[in-house]
């Protein structure tokens, strides 16, 4: 899949320990940039988000900044609108990865036929991940789920659904729904690369061996896109957990907090509460959090998609 | 989709030997591709319905957007695409240009070196540089976004297009460094080799040898950090009000305006998104590799 990089050998007249130090920051110099560019930009903010997790701090009354310790912690652990945000963050992004992935696979498989139109059709169903995530948002507030003059009430309307006010009865759900819109595109390019990818003689031989295109798909090229699979969720899932716009977007949280996120409830108490200590002990907690489960998962599935680079 | 043994032994059944039977199966499979065709374009209409919608709401007159039977029919019109361009939207497009163009350049700037050291003259520990670039990209923003702003307070560049250059260079940068080390990958050793063993120094291998080869890598990063850019919201909607507030910023505007107006808020959302449609529409080859990190081809 990806080519064996070059094993460099160091050149014969390196062989003092100067020299070869030298050479080393010949080799990095490259890389420095970049590397010092990200880690000031975005490293150094969460140090500093730790530092202010442990002072009371207001940003409307200046000087209020003072240390308080472990206390913001305390209460982040005791606030039950921190416990059910928190609840709504895994829902949507575990309800919105599998769903889109399901529908994405179906979708991959149907392009992964030869039919005419199928690059249109592959174009058409790409364009809702390209649009503005904010306009996204805003298209489906508005003509789509629109109580009285809503697209989707329209449709629904002959079979008994009138003026249904989708987003005040099920603001998750709405959100949720505008997010997989967005998002099944995503995976469905994922695991259409993976379809393609499929070595296609032993797909015939197994045909030609009689076996039953389900017995197929099971048993060849399901385990084959499971890597593609992985990859799709462990991708949207990190884009997914940190959604914002669509939630600002379309319910601002509401009714209270019924279909706010953790991104959004941090931004809530950090910009319009002011409570830069709390909302910071909250973003540590994420942080926290995010790293123990993102590090397994992701290594994990670079490692199987980049094996061959082990030894650079 | 008829099954392949039933392929199989309608095929033995046949009659005549030889070619009708190898008609018959690539009847089936022609039929078969149609049902698959109309269930694809059946699909792939039902997807894209809701920017089709938008679209067309945008030609509307407001009266014609707000019917209670949609209104499919009409005499197509201008006048909301006046009313938005007329609306002060050009300065927002203006800083959303200016953002997404200059963190693009930089983005390309620092991350090609970079992937080159992680690439064709790997350094040591190239794995654990790697993963410490996807790792930021798994770190919520928003628990950055505090000390950002008021770093960004104290420095006196709230309201300032370099503040959202820089954090756009920053979002991108992962992004572009594995996009590019995997095309840095693909070039063959032996090109290496050959340019190696002329003698060449580094530099004049890097534009004449390496350069041509990653020229495609490089259009293709540069419009998935420009689609990333473009469409980013959060940083804008915290760190910008009236000088440097991009596009997204102006849709919020629609929003919390008094009254909403679909048609005219649906020519807006047309305008914003048209650009990174159009550049996901050309890129969409390259859209795959750039979404997952290089990790496929």
């Amino acid at each position: 899949m990806t080519a064996i990089a070059p094993v460099a050998t160091s050149p014969p007249h390196a062989r003092t320990r100067a020299d070869r130090r030298k050479q080393g920051w010949v080799r990095r110099a490259p890389l420095l940039p970049a590397l010092i560019f990200t880690i000031i930009v975005t490293q150094l903010p969460f140090v500093f988000t730790l530092w202010y997790s442990l002072q009371s701090w207001s940003l409307v009354r200046p000087g209020s900044q003072h240390f308080v310790g472990l206390s913001n912690y305390a209460d982040v652990f005791t606030d039950s609108q921190f416990r059910q945000t928190a609840i709504n963050s895994v829902v949507m992004t575990v309800g919105v990865v599998l769903i889109a992935m399901v529908i994405g696979v179906a979708l991959a498989l149907v392009l992964d036929r030869k039919f005419p139109g199928r690059g249109v059709v592959r174009t058409l169903l790409i364009t809702p991940f390209l649009i503005m995530p904010v306009a996204a948002a805003l298209l489906w507030k508005t003509v789509m789920f629109d109580p009285t003059f809503g697209i989707v009430n329209f449709v629904l309307r002959p079979f008994g659904i009138g003026h249904f006010d989708w987003i005040g009865s099920f603001p998750l759900g709405s959100v949720m729904i505008e997010m997989i819109w967005q998002w099944t595109p995503f995976m469905m390019l994922l695991v259409l690369a993976g379809l393609q990818s499929q070595p296609k003689d032993i797909l015939e031989a197994a045909s030609t061996d009689g076996a039953r295109p389900l017995q197929i798909f099971r048993e060849l090229t399901l385990p084959h896109l499971r890597r593609y699979i992985e990859l799709g969720v462990v991708l949207g899932a990190i884009y997914i957990v940190n959604e914002f716009d669509a939630v600002y977007m379309m319910t601002q949280g509401g009714p209270g907090i019924s279909s706010a996120n953790l991104p959004f409830y941090i931004y809530q108490r950090a910009f319009l509460g002011f409570q830069v200590g709390q909302a910071a002990a909250m973003g540590v907690v994420v942080v926290v959090a995010t790293i123990i489960i993102a590090t397994f998962a992701l290594r994990l599935i670079f490692t199987s998609f980049s094996g061959t680079e082990q030894a650079a | 989709m008829a099954s392949a043994d039933q392929i199989v032994t309608e095929a033995q059944t046949a009659t005549a030997p030889g070619r009708p039977e190898i008609r018959q199966v690539r009847g089936r499979r022609r039929r078969g591709n149609v049902a698959w065709g109309i269930i694809g374009w059946v699909v792939g209409i039902l997807f894209f319905f809701p920017v089709l919608w938008m679209v067309l709401t945008a030609f509307k007159t407001e009266a014609q957007a707000y019917t209670n039977t949609p209104t499919v029919i009409f005499k197509p019109t201008l006048s909301q695409f006046s009313t938005v361009f007329s609306s002060g939207i050009w300065p927002y497009l203006a800083n959303s240009a200016f953002a997404t163009i200059v963190s693009t350049i930089l983005v390309l700037v620092l991350a090609t070196p970079c992937a080159f050291a992680l690439s064709l003259r790997p350094v040591r520990k190239t794995r654990d540089v790697l993963f410490f670039f996807i790792s930021t990209k798994m770190l919520p923003i928003v628990a950055a976004i505090i000390p950002i702003y008021i770093a960004a307070r104290n420095l006196h560049m709230l309201d300032n297009i370099f503040t959202l250059v820089i954090l756009y260079t920053a979002m991108n940068l992962p992004i572009a460094v594995w996009m590019m080390r995997s095309f840095f990958l693909e070039v063959p050793g032996e090109l290496l080799e050959a340019a190696q063993m002329d003698g060449a120094p580094l530099r004049k291998t890097m534009i004449e040898v390496i350069l041509p080869v990653v020229a495609p890598g490089l259009a293709a990063t540069a419009l998935i950090c420009s689609i990333f850019a473009w469409n980013e919201f959060f940083f804008a909607v915290n760190l910008t009000a009236t000088e440097a507030a991009t596009v997204p910023v102006f849709l919020v505007g629609f929003i919390s305006s008094e009254g909403l107006y679909f048609a005219q808020l649906c020519a807006a959302a047309v305008v914003a998104t048209l650009p990174v449609v159009l550049a996901g529409w050309i890129a969409q080859r390259q859209l795959v590799r750039g979404l997952s990190f290089g990790a496929i081809k």
